[in-house]
């Protein structure tokens, strides 16, 4: 069964015909062509696919599109102002919170929904907040300190 | 006049050249290519661990609408593999199944749901056989073979034999021999596998898109299983999410992907489950290790003894190799003038083994600290003592033939003690503390490649046209190592401009020159050394039309970077694009190349297998791990890391450093928590959960310090940083471990379970001392 969603995008206020049992993250992927969102595992193991819905984090490989029918989604894609890298991007990018780049849009919007709730987080917080998000590469510390360098008193 | 050259290129952290693409989600993997008409591929796997294959049937998942093909072993008839002589693996299986998770068929259909639906009304006829799942059982006289040409299920036995081992044994004061196990382990790189292949059966051409760190491989094997000539194929890699030695080898999805384009006539697209990701595997195989080492009461060493057995997987692919890597590079590290190694790598009926970050000498790395520690504690010595007692005199060959050009692990262990504050806090830590050191060593880039063609290790073309920009191409694949930011830095220092002229393209065969890609820690090594070449030639070329154009000699000709002019003159100049406008004139577009090929000299010893370990350039590295114990539950803490590297010269100190944390990291994984379980040859970990690895909340903070040796060979005096760190992680925590607990663990990981056994253990074995020292 398909059925109507109407829901808001990267703050554009959209309906689709998506089927019932559709996931958010092959909505956005495969139907929405937003493929900055990422799929690392089978299922609500490494937070790759980390969209925010209403400013929260959410694993959008675990939600159903009809889910959030109605909400705000923002994904990766949305991030960057007028085209230009926010802060928090360009920390990732100056300070190599990026290395192979596949754990990073969900890394980044993970961030984005602790800085939005908390923009003075310290390091415990910023672990914490960012412990459902799996990198192989980076080991971590580059990530960490491009979060605390987005921070108000980074 | 204004110097517009950048300050320093070269030694400046530099953000990846593609890394803005990255941080704003734009960056294309793989399976972020969605052909709208590209078909759904999906592989049936064997749910037997070993079995005779006798029928394959498909009449009914071809009947099934919506199916547009399908694949079975009958299609992929010739074999593969990374090694030329020992090739024994197809892409799906032939008569005989060798693991839980071989691909047997695969389907390509209009959408997911029909291809899921076609695979479970295939029906496989089979006569199940014995299994092996361990080594003892794989070597046991009454054992099922797995392949017919390999008795005993041995892949390749190495014995190995340098120096004097007797009288080295003879000269010691100490000698103590011990068994160590370590777990096999898996790269789990967070991208999962995806191909992308686009077949036109009008041309006969193929079009292909991988995950792959080595597209040259991929090319050759998919001319090879396909039968269809290199000529009409054209394989591009994409951004790809990490590797660490997995995408190495040609993997079988990616052959099943081609042939089944090629029978559809059409596109496929396969993107790998996490699941199959998993089963995909080639990650470092569970060894074995006997190790007997040999001391004097100054800490010499006089002797090592070693043994190895690996437990490989079902097919050979990168196992003769991996089995020597562990017994060459017991050399290279420390002096050591007597190295006896045998090595077995056997069959098993699990997941082929292959290629992982610091091929094949980790776990060797990890028992032979291990013991050298506590060689040193025995002998009341301090481990970074007995180090500085077994320094290589550098330059210098050791006795298998491995050529050492610089050696930094001097200056390392001065580092890593001070920054530790290592004289007064070992052997003081409070009670659940500790604190170890472990050292460790790998190649830049393996001297002789697997596939020998003659042709150079590396060759980099520079593309120069009408738009005064530089194309940088190159064949080397950057898979988040940050591999063309450095060609790139090598360049804009050469040539004194700003990345704003360069662009990279990497790894499009039909553009890029043949690279041997992405493995063995090469690219610095090799590629940046043919880029160097290339960007000196180039630049050349711009200072003769200068100096044409200024009517002076090029030895006259000054360049600031943007402005090329007489030199010391009051003179404008010439601007960059003028210049490039005088190179082209009567010529056109130009195309400057720069080869690199390691000399013989390096390419290690005359014996069998000699090659293997031979570099021009070893990286080394030092460090100590701080740990807290709890003793009710066995859960170890890291605190923190300082480690030094030795990489010879760092052109981009920000990569470098990010290297080095990811490798230590992935030690510290495999060190800590790492390892697959089968039951039955059932993969129990093919998920994130149960094949777990440290999170934010495990992972300490690593203090990186690097180490300019400056290689004499080396570009910039350059060497690897990716690789050399991992293996020291293991042996250091383990030491810290046993400060903290007094128990010497043997084998990896440690988990906690395995951390409270051994803390179990002491408790009862002291209560018992206790009790006979007070008779009642
Ligand atoms: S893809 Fe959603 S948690 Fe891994
Ligand atoms: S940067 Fe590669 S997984 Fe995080």
């Amino acid at each position: 069964m398909t059925s109507r969603l109407t829901l808001t995008i990267n703050n554009r206020t959209q309906q689709h015909l998506v089927a019932d049992g559709t996931l958010l993250v092959d909505f956005l992927r495969d139907q929405m062509g937003l493929t900055g969102t990422k799929q690392g595992c089978d299922g609500g193991e490494c937070g790759a696919c980390t969209v925010l819905v209403d400013g929260k984090p959410r694993l959008s490989c675990v939600t159903l599109a009809h889910s959030v029918a109605g909400q705000s989604v923002e994904t990766i894609e949305s991030v960057a102002e007028n085209g230009r890298l926010s802060r928090l991007q360009a920390m990732f990018h100056e300070r190599l919170g990026t290395q192979c780049g596949f754990c990073t849009p969900g890394m980044i919007m993970a961030a984005e929904g602790l800085l939005r709730a908390n923009p003075n987080p310290d390091q415990a917080q910023i672990k914490t907040a960012l412990s459902g998000n799996l990198c192989r590469c980076t080991g971590y510390v580059k990530i960490i300190e491009s979060v605390e360098a987005a921070t108000n008193h980074g | 006049m204004a110097d517009t050259r950048p300050k320093s290129v070269i030694g400046t952290p530099t953000p990846l050249i593609d890394g803005v693409e990255k941080v704003r989600g734009s960056a294309k993997y793989t399976a972020d290519l969605m052909p709208r008409e590209a078909l759904v591929g999906r592989i049936l796997r064997s749910p037997y661990s070993h079995a005779e294959l006798i029928a394959v049937d498909i009449d009914k998942a071809l009947a099934l609408p919506g199916v547009v093909a399908i694949v079975t072993g009958k299609d992929s008839p010739i074999p593969y593999g990374i090694i030329p002589i020992a090739q024994n693996e197809h892409p799906m299986a032939q008569d005989r199944l060798r693991y839980r998770g071989e691909p047997v068929a695969a389907v390509a259909a209009i959408d997911a749901a029909t291809a899921e639906a076609a695979l479970d009304l295939i029906e496989l006829r089979v006569r199940e056989l014995p299994a092996c799942y361990d080594a003892m059982h794989s070597r046991a006289p009454d054992a099922a073979q797995l392949h017919e040409n390999k008795p005993g299920n041995l892949e390749r036995e190495v014995h190995n034999s340098f120096g004097d081992i007797d009288a080295g044994f003879k000269a010691a004061d100490l000698v103590a021999e011990d068994v160590f196990h370590c777990a096999e382990v898996t790269h789990a790189h967070m991208e999962p596998h995806a191909a992308l292949a686009e077949y036109d059966p009008e041309r006969d051409t193929l079009l292909f898109h991988s995950v792959t760190q080595v597209p040259y491989y991929v090319h050759l094997m998919l001319a090879q299983c396909l039968d269809l000539d290199k000529s009409r194929i054209r394989v591009i890699k994409p951004f790809v999410g990490g590797g660490f030695g997995a995408r190495t080898e040609t993997l079988n999805f990616e052959l099943i992907c081609a042939i089944l384009a090629r029978k559809a006539g059409g596109t496929v697209r396969m993107v790998l489950s996490r699941e199959e990701t998993f089963l995909t595997h080639r990650g470092r195989p569970a060894a074995d290790i006997k190790l007997k080492l040999g001391l004097t009461k100054a800490g010499k060493i006089t002797a090592v003894k070693a043994e190895m057995t690996q437990i490989g997987g079902a097919y050979g692919g990168y196992g003769i190799v991996t089995i020597l890597y562990a017994g060459a590079l017991l050399n290279a590290l420390y002096d050591i003038p007597a190295v006896q190694y045998d090595g077995y790598r056997v069959y098993t009926n699990t997941p082929p083994c292959g290629a992982m970050r610091g091929h094949g000498t980790v776990d060797m790395r990890h028992a032979f600290d291990t013991m050298l520690n506590r060689l040193a504690r025995q002998l009341g010595l301090d481990p970074i003592a007995v180090r500085r007692a077994n320094l290589i005199d550098a330059p210098g060959e050791t006795p298998n033939g491995l050529k050492i050009t610089s050696y930094g692990l001097p200056q390392n262990l001065d580092w890593v003690e001070a920054a530790s504050n290592w004289k007064t806090r070992k052997g003081n830590m409070p009670k659940g503390h500790g604190l170890g050191i472990g050292c460790s060593h790998f190649v830049s880039g393996a001297a002789k490649p697997v596939q020998w063609t003659g042709q150079p290790d590396a060759v980099v073309n520079l593309k120069l046209d009408f738009d005064a920009g530089i194309t940088i191409l190159t064949g080397a694949a950057d898979i988040g190592q940050g591999s063309s930011t450095i060609v790139a830095q090598v360049v804009a220092e050469v040539m004194g401009l700003d990345f704003s002229r360069l662009r990279v393209i990497s790894n499009d065969s039909a553009i890029t020159p043949r690279d041997m890609g992405s493995y063995s820690s090469r690219v610095t090594y090799m590629v940046g050394n043919a880029t160097l070449q290339a960007a000196q030639k180039l630049k050349a070329r711009l200072i003769a039309a200068a100096a044409k154009a200024l009517e002076t000699t090029p030895d006259n000709i000054e360049c600031l970077g943007e402005t090329y002019r007489v030199a010391d003159s009051q003179d404008r100049g010439l601007p960059f694009e003028k210049v490039v406008q005088e190179a082209l004139k009567d010529h056109g577009a130009i195309t400057e190349r720069g080869t690199f090929t390691v000399p013989k000299a390096f390419q290690g010893g005359k014996h069998r297998g000699g090659a293997v370990g031979s570099t021009m350039g070893f990286s080394y590295a030092a460090q100590v791990v701080e740990v807290s114990v709890d003793l009710e539950t066995g859960g170890i803490t890291v605190e923190k890391v300082w480690v030094s590297h030795d990489c010879g010269f760092a052109i981009n100190p920000l990569a470098v450093e990010g290297q080095v944390q990811g490798a230590i990291w992935m030690g510290m994984g495999q060190a800590m928590m790492e390892e697959t379980r089968f039951h039955e040859g059932l993969p129990l970990h093919a998920n994130f959960l149960d094949y777990s690895f440290p999170t934010t909340l495990d992972s300490p903070d690593i203090a990186v310090h690097i180490v300019n040796s400056i290689d004499p060979n080396g570009p910039f005096g350059a060497k690897e940083a990716s690789e050399g760190g991992l293996a020291g992680f293991l042996p250091a925590l383990a030491e810290a471990v046993a400060e903290a607990t007094g128990c010497a663990i043997n084998d990896m990981p440690l988990s906690p379970d395995r951390v409270f056994a051994a803390i179990e253990k002491k408790r009862k074995a002291d209560k018992k001392r206790a009790a006979k020292k007070v008779p009642v």
